[in-house]
């Protein structure tokens, strides 16, 4: 298990430096059309070849990943901290508390999601550069993604309301923000980690399935949900097989931020 | 022994022999034919067909009084062996056709003409065929002259009449099966919902080919509703289906990759894919955008500035056409020949925006009040042609150092923004024209009509231009002389390539699929364009026998 992490610590890294060295390493910029050589095998000049409008795939898997890589995380951190906002806290002090955000989280959980962003990604502002609107995509994607991880904290802090070592602090005279602060926050971390890893690949998913709509990141910058909707209508693998890049790309990362998960991570 | 003659004889007896062997194998009466709906019918009553599947099932079940030649484009006499139109327009008279009788077996006659354009013409039907008759205030009425001659009057000219006969289905007055009494070459026999409908052969279609047999040849055609476009093409490369109708260039190119002879290229079609601009005098936007919008130097170096022979060869793989203007040139009677589509001249594009006091800075381009110029296109999320053709044009543009934003949304929201709320800059959609006839386009090019799209509902039009072309599209409506009628329309095709409401793109071509089972389909580029001669298909032998 030890190797297994330490080797999705190494893909992890290798995938982010690349993203991030994408301006050296990519050939030519990602919205560069080469109209001549439209749907292009790979060639020296296009390493994975070119896409419908002769774009080179290469340069835009690479600064596809720094896209989805940069901001998944961003919108995860968004929503675990509004998790723990609202579970933690409901969780910590129970009662009404905890039965009005469960009933709340619930409510939020069953709101048909796709087309509540679909409706909001149409509410916003037109003129917008692509690069605003996949920072608005993942925010949207981060403010509404915490309900689940607030349903797991929630029930954590209930857990830990009624510990032992939660009534001896109380019992010492520990009250309010310091006794959640101190106490209950520290021991809910592990279960913050393992709701943040698991938010990562779930939002990255996110903006992929809001990609194939057409509604995710703006063109022509790329993202992963983007180059995943290049594989729509692809009937052979075997004609075509650089095409499945992007897809192999996402499989092994997200297997790789799996195994990153600790031991106790995974049981939180 | 056999002499030279008799062994002349022997060797022409096995030639005609072999012939008519092979005659028989190749191609016969009967069989199914089958093809995809990709949508249910929602109506099987012909005067209220508003669908693409509703309008299949009506060309194939439906008698008219007159058909466009789907090939030539000319008109043709159906049930009615010849007609007259007056030269006010406001008047047609038909001679029809003897001893035709519907499916059911009874009898055709004046009075089911004059029945049929009675129901046609109720308000409380709403039928959109009949929408296109409403010419002015009052009734239409008809009147029996004979069992085999009508007249049918309107209350004001009504251009183009004889042609919208094409779309009018001739009902029964007297048969107690209503609608399921048809004149045309096949009838509804079955009908499963969501899954298919199953038309079989007319026994009583009055149609005979130039040797005397009755037609349809095929026995029955059954339409599958397949709404997906992957299993209808797997469909008909397993040799399920017959037909594909119309296809996506990408579809098509891969099908003329594994099998050249089965994927038919018709050329361009009355489709065409354009942008606009947003001149609506309230919309939600910048004060100086609306002046760009709203320059015809502006719009007219947008044009230039775009290329559409890139368009066309990258986008549908050379399936398209640089489009001229609101008439595909695949119209040929009022498609204007003395226009042609816009080249690419970035060049002389940004002279033009010079010209209205834009200039080029660091790259990027400013107007005269230093506002970089930027705008966004609006277009329907999940058509990847018309979002690559957007692409397309950014990156044209951006040569000229403008920002080009590309939003898609789905389709509803779209409409609301470009339709109601006003709030877009500007907007890239197709229009599917399936008539000839520009009175078809009068929603469009009226300054007052709600389709105006870049200005709709205008109370009176805004500019000298959008007068004029209100002037004309009305002078061209109010008469039946063809030949004014279309310097009329001429001059409307001429001013929108000077004015340039619409930025014109591509006509995209009508593609289609047809298996070798097929015999005698020819491809058009007018809907239906494979079936458009369905009673004169056959079916070979050996696809027959396999069924």
């Amino acid at each position: 298990m030890i190797v297994a992490r330490k080797f999705a610590w190494v893909v992890v890294l290798a995938v982010c430096a690349a993203s991030l060295a994408a301006n050296w390493l990519a050939p030519t910029g990602y919205a560069k059309q080469f109209r001549d050589a439209p749907s292009a095998p790979p060639s020296a000049q296009h390493l994975l070849g070119t896409d419908e409008l002769g774009r080179d795939r290469f340069a835009r898997v690479l600064y596809g990943t720094r896209i989805s890589l940069l901001l998944a995380p961003a919108a995860a951190l968004v929503s675990t901290l509004l998790a723990a906002l609202v579970g933690g806290l409901a969780g910590y002090l129970g009662g009404i508390w905890l039965r009005l955000a469960r009933g709340f989280t619930d409510l939020f959980l069953s709101l048909p999601w796709l087309f509540l962003l679909i409706t909001v990604r149409a509410l916003l502002p037109l003129n917008v550069s692509p690069l605003v609107s996949v920072v608005i995509t993942f925010f949207i994607l981060g403010l509404l993604g915490w309900a689940a991880s607030a349903r797991v904290l929630s029930t954590s802090a209930d857990a830990l309301r009624n510990s032992d070592f939660v009534l001896q602090a109380r019992a010492s005279g520990l009250h309010g923000p310091r006794l959640f602060l101190v106490h209950v926050l520290p021991n809910l971390k592990p279960v913050l980690y393992a709701q943040f890893w698991i938010s990562i690949p779930v939002f990255i998913l996110s903006e992929a399935n809001l990609g194939i709509l057409g509604l995710g990141v703006a063109e022509p910058l790329p993202s992963w949900g983007s180059l995943l909707r290049e594989l729509e209508g692809l009937i052979s693998f075997r004609e075509e097989p650089w095409r499945l890049v992007p897809l192999l790309l996402l499989i092994v990362v997200l297997t790789s931020f799996q195994l990153l998960l600790s031991n106790e991570e995974v049981t939180a | 022994m056999i002499g030279r003659r008799g062994c002349l004889r022997l060797a022409l007896f096995l030639c005609l022999a072999v012939l008519c062997v092979c005659g028989s194998t190749l191609a016969q009466s009967g069989g199914e034919l089958r093809f995809c709906l990709h949508s249910e019918p929602k109506t099987f009553d012909p005067l209220l067909v508003d669908d693409d599947s509703s309008l299949a099932v009506r060309y194939l079940t439906a008698g008219v009084l007159i058909r466009s030649n789907r090939r030539t484009q000319a008109l043709e006499p159906e049930l009615a062996e010849s007609w007259k139109v007056a030269k006010d327009g406001k008047q047609i008279t038909f001679k029809l056709r003897h001893g035709i009788t519907f499916s059911d077996g009874s009898p055709f006659s004046s009075e089911d003409v004059a029945f049929t354009i009675q129901r046609l013409m109720d308000p409380a039907l709403h039928s959109p065929t009949g929408d296109a008759f409403r010419s002015g205030s009052g009734a239409v009425s008809t009147k029996i002259i004979a069992p085999d001659q009508i007249s049918i009057v309107f209350p004001a000219a009504v251009a183009g009449l004889d042609r919208l006969f094409d779309q009018v289905a001739i009902m029964s007055a007297h048969s107690p099966k209503k609608t399921a009494a048809v004149l045309g070459p096949f009838m509804v026999a079955e009908y499963k919902a969501g899954s298919t409908v199953l038309l079989r052969r007319n026994p009583n279609y009055w149609k005979k080919d130039s040797q005397g047999h009755r037609l349809p040849y095929l026995d029955s055609i059954r339409l599958d509703i397949q709404p997906n476009r992957d299993v209808e093409m797997l469909r008909f490369k397993r040799g399920e289906l017959d037909l594909i109708n119309v296809m996506d260039s990408e579809y098509f190119d891969r099908l003329a990759a594994s099998s050249p002879g089965l994927a038919h290229d018709a050329g361009a079609s009355l489709d065409s894919e354009f942008m606009w601009f947003n001149q609506v005098a309230n919309a939600p936007i910048p004060e100086y955008k609306r002046a760009w919008f709203r320059s015809t130097n502006f719009r007219r170096a947008i044009s230039q500035a775009i290329n559409r022979a890139d368009m066309s060869r990258v986008v549908f793989n050379g399936h398209a056409q640089p489009a001229v203007g609101p008439v595909s040139p695949a119209n040929k009677f009022w498609f204007n020949s003395k226009l042609q589509a816009e080249p690419y001249r970035p060049v002389s594009a940004l002279k033009l925006l010079q010209s209205d006091g834009f200039h080029q800075q660091s790259g990027f381009l400013y107007d005269k009040s230093g506002n970089a110029v930027e705008f966004s296109i609006v277009t329907n999320a999940g058509n990847k042609p018309r979002e690559r053709m957007a692409v397309m044009v950014q990156e044209d543009l951006a040569d000229l150092g403008i920002k080009v934003n590309v939003v898609t949304l789905d389709f509803p929201s779209l409409i609301e923004r470009i339709s109601q709320k006003f709030n877009y800059e500007a907007a890239m959609l197709g229009f599917r024209n399936i008539d000839l006839d520009p009175n078809g386009q009068m929603n469009i090019w009226l300054s007052s009509a709600e389709n105006h799209a870049w200005n709709p509902q205008q109370k009176s039009p805004e500019t000298a231009w959008e007068a004029e072309i209100d002037r004309l599209m009305r002078a061209q409506a109010s008469t039946a002389d063809e030949k004014k009628r279309k310097e009329s329309f001429d001059r409307v095709q001429e001013i929108v390539a000077d004015q340039v409401p619409f930025i014109y793109l591509v006509n995209v071509n009508a593609l289609s699929a047809v298996s070798n089972a097929v015999q005698g389909a020819n491809p058009v580029i007018l809907a239906p364009q494979t079936f458009w001669n369905a009673e004169r298909l056959t079916l070979n032998a050996t696809v027959q026998a396999s069924r």
